[in-house]
């Protein structure tokens, strides 16, 4: 599935995004902002003033007031179509995944029995109590109970463990998880829950509605906005008496005008980043939704900012779902390649991924092609639930795998024996946290091969990153603690968690959180639901159980459990992004103060002159330049708060250096220049 | 700036910074209940006062125990002051005073600000001086103190619902820190030449008076003149031979003003008056003693989270900022005033104007940056007698919040304020919910801090500008144009942040000064104090995160740069256009008549 990205100010969206910012005008919707609010009815308010002082003379004069009450309404306006843009974006987006969203196919059976008549439906359109057949190489739909026959099925993506588990009708191995695979024979299944995408379709619905609600972190920078807007509107407003006085006692000039005061106030409050704030949240959703992780609420997408410790399984995250094939260990006085070919012939009708890895290996190791089955006169026996091996019958000859005990019945059945080196063999691999398949040509035993699991590649790598992200990895696997311990090892987590039954998954978490950790942790299975719930983030998988979509906070619709580290990441991004424009916007407030405080004075004490330190070429141009810098400054940030602060796993002394020096000395810097280049260019064209 | 002034700033960190470490554990201890070497003592204290020391108390009944603790304060200095003239050790025998002024002064002492609208030793009796005032030095100091530790504790516990017993705080920091520490000092000032005795005024017979007829005019007797009483006045030993020096139990009270950032002193003159700082080596301590408990309480600080590094970290952003303003206001000082000069009037000694030629320029200008940062207000010179932009450093001083060491404890939870700001911010920036000390900051957190760190400087603003729209606002004022504005600015930014030192120009003690000067002390003091106890409460019972390499790193130079940028970014901006209506005005007018 190809992610669709759109260009930033693609036409698509900029277009309905500007008729979306005006329409954004409307009192009531100002009303969620107080800092654009204050912007807002200083634009009504200079707009007044134009209108009175218009074709008088006034001073300061009507082409001035009009300037500024222009650029106010234009701040307004940038900021609402900021937020428009995010908006447009985030349901495009929305939208292009429910088209693209894959659906899984059921066959639904009419007769609660095998063999009946079967119906192909959505997985969707099950509802609780349907019956459904499910074969070797489909995947369970939904959560239910196995009524009749029997199969081994890969519930590797739930548990962790890697080997196949067998389930079957009645007791206590009856219950099958949506999401997971059959391997071998059928089972049909009695649906348990009604299940389906309704949960999924939810979450996107309430994205593409725009009803956003304000985070966590979000609510308190909006506290100290609001608190900043309140400190400079008594500045401002103290101004005006101040300024009165020291007319009356200079014996000069003229008090600071409505305008300028409502100019200087505007450039002086957070209404950089207020305008944005609301963009880079909708963003940050936008951004997640991309990357196809849902996320149930904007504060999940943060808290994931926050995340220490990472609870992953073992399987699918840190290694290849399933075990690959990487030796083979031949018996006493059995040569290695002889049981190459064996192992090889009995794979051939072996569709697993162990079983094509044997193939794939033999033929690496000693160049064994595979072999054509019809001339060899072969009868494959797949793997099947019951007898536990698969094999191959070449006339008499019966070459079979499968797991120790299984091998050594089947030897015994035709009178031959299991050889006590290969017993030793078996127990050695199983030792080093490998699974071992024991290969037999009639009542031969020929030797062992040993199936490892993988670790993926490039993973090492991406722990490092975390690590000096300062976030914590641990592994989490059914495996035992000699087999984890190697895989943890070899992976390079920080810590694992071997044998992990729902109840030491939910210990780990609490234990994690009461020493003062952030935890996450992927996972898809019904028992896997309470530790999501305990998570302070969880990442379900779409593949996984509802319950466990429940519980956790948001969906990847791909089920890739390594999302789970675009997900910290996205939400350290969307915090960075908020924390950079907000100093980047205080820092402006210095320059703003060198154009305005002289312009607005001059008149009382002409010797004010001197601050101005950008030889700005009149206090009208130096007044109106600021706030033009002030509103293009929204337009040429937007960029900035759709895709966010680029993101580098560094450490966090390292992090706040870097963001200081860009967007701290950058926000002192920047508005010097820009507010001298409007001011040059307002003087080129004979503005002021 | 000479090399004096060099060297004195190197000396006076040098013993500052080595005092600061032991004394810090040391209140550490105390407040923790580590060190009671009168044990017995307390503990019958709190027996006689029916206080269990077991029982904590939530931040509510915290704040509520020191609000009454402070009111019953309030209530006790204005009843002294109003009954003085029936009460004993009156030598002079003093009038009541005017129930403005005592309602003022009343309020000045027990919000620890020490404004004083009065001459001492014309207003006040011997008793009212330190039955109302010395007690409340002490007092509103040791209330300072205990917010600090109450904010300190809410950093260190975790999952608590209390902060600690006021009335245990506020017992073992007077016994323990302040009553040994005073004690000490004021018999180091006594040993000095700092007058301790019951004496009304003390006739002497001038040098050459007895030939001229004129009281001789030099710097003690020209602070000598003004400040003899109303009634002493009225027969005037002007004219004669003789002079009448006013007496006092100045040591015990001087001791307990520096120490406990009160900066009341017994004297109009205060500091710059003989008897109470006679020589630059008490100059030297007295500027020493103002700084020692904010300093080593950041060292408590450190302490008692469990980290030292994070008290240090503190210390050296208030040192920094200390540090560029001390050479700022020394270096304007240094410069003559370009009036004089054009009269002939050698520029090489700098701005005399106003200060005490024992002390000269460096010793008054270090001592008035000390002063006005630590919201002490103690002076050893005329303030308003600075060059603009040395009297715009000072201003500046207090209008940093009083956060660089500052008054005792509110100096501290002060900057702790600023410190939860700037972490704020930053721990935006490197992509995390921003944690100070493994407490997370979060709205309750922002609510109460941008209250507590916005109130001031509207405080300030409003206070100022309903001063100038008024005549009886405008009436106080000295000079004309510029400096008179900065006279009126100088008052309200003094009030607000509890600092109590004045630019003399302004004559304040009207109704109208009174009053307004009164609200807006009172005001800075429990706006600060509510919320800062609010937060302890608040993140008392959070959970202390585990630190991390993703951890916002709150120690160490980075910090150190971060948290006084933010302290003089936030503190600058909101008085820009008063501060370039006023002493920047000046400035620029004194230089254009060069």
């Amino acid at each position: 599935m190809p992610r669709q990205t759109f260009a930033l100010f693609d036409p698509v969206l900029a277009v309905p995004a500007i008729a979306s910012a005006f329409r954004k005008l409307n009192p009531a919707r100002q009303w969620r902002n107080p800092v654009m609010l204050v912007v807002y009815l200083g634009s009504l308010l200079t707009t007044v003033l134009a209108w009175r002082a218009w074709g008088a003379e006034s001073e300061p004069p009507a082409g001035f007031i009009v300037a500024i009450a222009i650029w106010l309404w234009f701040t307004v306006l940038f900021a609402n179509f900021a937020e428009a843009l995010a908006e447009g974006r985030s349901k495009a987006q929305a939208a292009s995944l429910r088209a693209v969203h894959k659906e899984t196919w059921a066959k639904k059976l009419h007769e609660a029995r095998h063999g009946g008549a079967v119906s192909r439906v959505l997985a969707s359109d099950l509802r609780q109590g349907d019956v459904v057949l499910v074969e070797a190489q489909e995947t369970i739909p939904a959560d239910g109970e196995v009524i009749e026959g029997i199969a081994s099925v890969d519930e590797s993506a739930i548990t962790g463990e890697s080997a196949p588990v067998i389930r079957e009708s009645g007791g206590d191995f009856s219950a099958v998880t949506g999401g997971t695979r059959v391997l071998s024979d059928w089972i049909v299944v009695r649906v348990s829950v009604d299940p389906g995408e309704t949960f999924v379709d939810r979450m996107i619905a309430m994205v593409e509605s725009g009803k956003r609600q304000k985070t966590p972190n979000e609510v308190a920078l909006n506290i100290l906005l609001v608190a900043l807007t309140v400190v400079f509107l008594g500045v401002v407003v103290t101004l005006l008496p101040f300024s009165l006085f020291s007319v009356a006692a200079a014996g000069s000039g003229t008090p600071v005008s409505l305008t300028v005061l409502v100019a200087l106030l505007v450039c002086l409050i957070p209404t950089t980043i207020a305008g944005l704030l609301s963009a880079i949240g909708v963003a940050g959703m936008s951004r997640m939704l991309q990357a196809k992780v849902i996320a149930t609420s904007g504060r999940a997408v943060e808290a994931a900012g926050d995340v220490d410790v990472l609870l992953m399984d073992k399987t699918g995250t840190i290694t290849l779902g399933n075990r690959q094939a990487a030796a083979f260990l031949a018996a006493d006085g059995v040569r290695e390649d002889e049981l190459a070919d064996a192992a090889q012939l009995a794979s051939l009708a072996d569709e697993t991924p162990e079983g094509r890895s044997i193939v794939v290996l033999a033929k690496q190791r000693f160049q064994l092609r595979r072999r054509d089955m019809q001339a060899l006169d072969a009868r494959l026996l797949r793997f099947s639930a019951h007898t536990r091996m698969s094999g191959v019958d070449l006339g008499d000859r019966q070459v079979r795998k499968g797991a120790a005990d299984a091998i050594r019945q089947h030897v015994d059945r035709l009178g031959g024996n299991f050889p006590q080196s290969v017993a030793r063999q078996v127990d050695e691999v199983a030792r080093r946290g490998s699974t071992p398949l024991v290969v037999a040509d009639g009542r031969r035993v020929l030797g062992v091969v040993e199936l490892k699991d993988i670790i993926k590649g490039g993973i090492r790598e991406r722990f490092a990153q975390l690590r000096r992200m300062g976030i914590k990895t641990v592994m989490v696997t059914g495996d035992n603690r000699v087999t984890a311990a190697a895989i943890a090892a070899e992976a390079g987590v920080d810590d694992f968690l071997p044998e992990a039954t729902p109840e030491a998954k939910l210990a780990l978490i609490r234990q994690y959180q009461a020493e003062g950790h952030l935890v996450a942790m992927t996972g898809d299975g019904v028992n896997d639901a309470p530790a999501l719930a305990q998570a302070d983030v969880a990442v379900a998988m779409n593949s996984g159980t509802q319950a466990a979509k429940e519980a956790g906070n948001m969906v990847d619709l791909d089920s890739n459990p390594t999302k789970l580290i675009e997900v910290v990441e996205t939400g350290k991004q969307m915090l960075m992004t908020r924390g950079a424009l907000t100093t980047f916007s205080l820092a402006n407030d210095i320059a703003k103060y060198f154009a305005i405080v002289p312009a607005a004075l001059v008149t009382t004490y002409p010797q004010l002159a001197a601050l101005n330190v950008m030889r700005l070429s009149s206090p009208a141009s130096a007044i109106l330049s600021a706030v033009i810098f002030n509103a293009v400054i929204i337009i040429c940030l937007i960029p900035l708060a759709l895709q966010g602060v680029a993101y580098r796993p560094l450490g966090a002394a390292q992090m706040l250096r870097r963001n200081l020096a860009i967007y701290g000395l950058g926000g002192v810097v920047v508005p010097f220049i820009g507010i001298k280049l409007i001011d040059l260019v307002l003087t080129l064209c004979g503005l002021t | 700036m000479s090399s004096h002034a060099w060297i004195l700033l190197g000396v006076f960190l040098a013993v500052l910074l080595p005092t600061a470490k032991p004394l810090g554990i040391h209140i550490a201890n105390v407040m923790e209940g580590r060190c009671r070497f009168a044990g017995r003592f307390e503990a019958a204290l709190y027996r006689v006062c029916g206080i269990r020391p077991a029982e904590e108390m939530s931040w509510l009944r915290y704040a509520s125990a020191l609000l009454l603790f402070n009111l019953f304060g309030v209530l006790s200095v204005y009843a002294v002051q109003r009954l003085q003239a029936e009460l004993p050790l009156n030598p002079l025998a003093l009038p009541d005073v005017r129930p403005d002024t005592a309602f003022n002064t009343a309020i000045s002492f027990a919000t620890n600000t020490n404004w004083q609208a009065y001459g001492g030793e014309s207003t006040l009796s011997h008793l009212s001086q330190m039955l109302a005032l010395c007690v409340q030095n002490f007092l509103s100091a040791a209330t300072g103190i205990v917010v600090a530790i109450a904010l300190i504790r809410g950093f260190a516990r975790q999952r608590a619902t209390t902060l600690g017993n006021a009335w245990v705080d506020l017992t073992r920091i007077i016994l323990y820190v302040l009553l040994p520490l005073a004690f000490v000092e004021a018999i180091f000032l006594n040993s000095q030449g700092v007058v301790q005795n019951f004496v009304g005024q003390h006739e002497v017979t001038t040098l050459q008076g007895s030939r001229s007829g004129r009281p001789l005019d030099l710097g003690q007797t020209a602070e000598a003149t003004p400040n003899t009483p109303p009634d002493a006045a009225a027969t005037p030993a002007a004219g004669t031979s003789a002079q009448r020096l006013a007496m006092g139990p100045l040591a015990t009270q001087e001791a307990i003003k520096l120490l406990g950032s009160n900066g009341g002193g017994f004297m109009q003159a205060n500091s710059a008056h003989p008897y109470a700082n006679p020589t630059p080596l008490t100059n030297f301590v007295q500027m020493l003693s103002i700084f020692l408990i904010p300093a080593a309480l950041c060292l408590t600080f450190g302490r008692m989270v469990g980290d030292l590094r994070q008290g240090w970290t503190l210390l050296a952003a208030m040192g920094l900022i200390f540090v560029i303003l001390a050479i700022a206001a020394m270096h304007f000082e240094a410069q003559a005033n370009p009036l004089l000069t054009r009269l002939g009037v050698d520029p090489v000694g700098g701005n005399m104007e106003g200060k005490e030629l024992r002390f000269g320029i460096a010793d008054s200008a270090l001592f008035a940056t000390i002063s006005t940062l630590a919201a002490c207000g103690a002076v050893n010179a005329m303030h308003d007698s600075f060059t603009p932009l040395g009297g715009m450093i000072l201003l500046i001083d207090m209008q940093l919040g009083e956060v660089v060491f500052g008054g005792v404890g509110s100096g501290l939870y002060g900057m702790l304020l600023f410190a939860i700001l700037a972490v704020f911010v930053a721990g935006l920036m490197i992509g995390r919910t921003p944690e100070y000390l493994g407490k997370k900051i979060e709205a309750r957190e922002m609510w109460l801090s941008s209250i507590a760190v916005v109130l001031t400087p509207l405080l300030v603003l409003g206070g100022t500008a309903i001063a100038v729209l008024l005549a009886a606002g405008r009436a106080g004022i000295g000079n004309p144009g510029a400096h008179g504005f900065s006279e009126i600015l100088y008052a309200f930014t003094s009030a607000a942040n509890n600092n109590g030192s004045a630019f003399a120009g302004l004559s304040a003690n009207t109704p109208f000064y009174n009053l307004t000067l009164a609200a807006v002390m009172l005001f800075g003091r429990c706006g600060v104090i509510g919320p800062v106890l609010a937060i302890a409460g608040s993140l008392a019972a959070k959970q202390r995160l585990a630190a991390g390499a993703g951890t916002l790193p709150t120690q160490g130079p980075l910090f150190v740069a971060l948290l006084s940028a933010t302290v003089l970014l936030v503190g600058l901006l909101n008085y820009v256009p008063a501060l370039a209506l006023g002493p920047l005005a000046e400035h620029l007018l004194l230089r254009a008549a060069e």
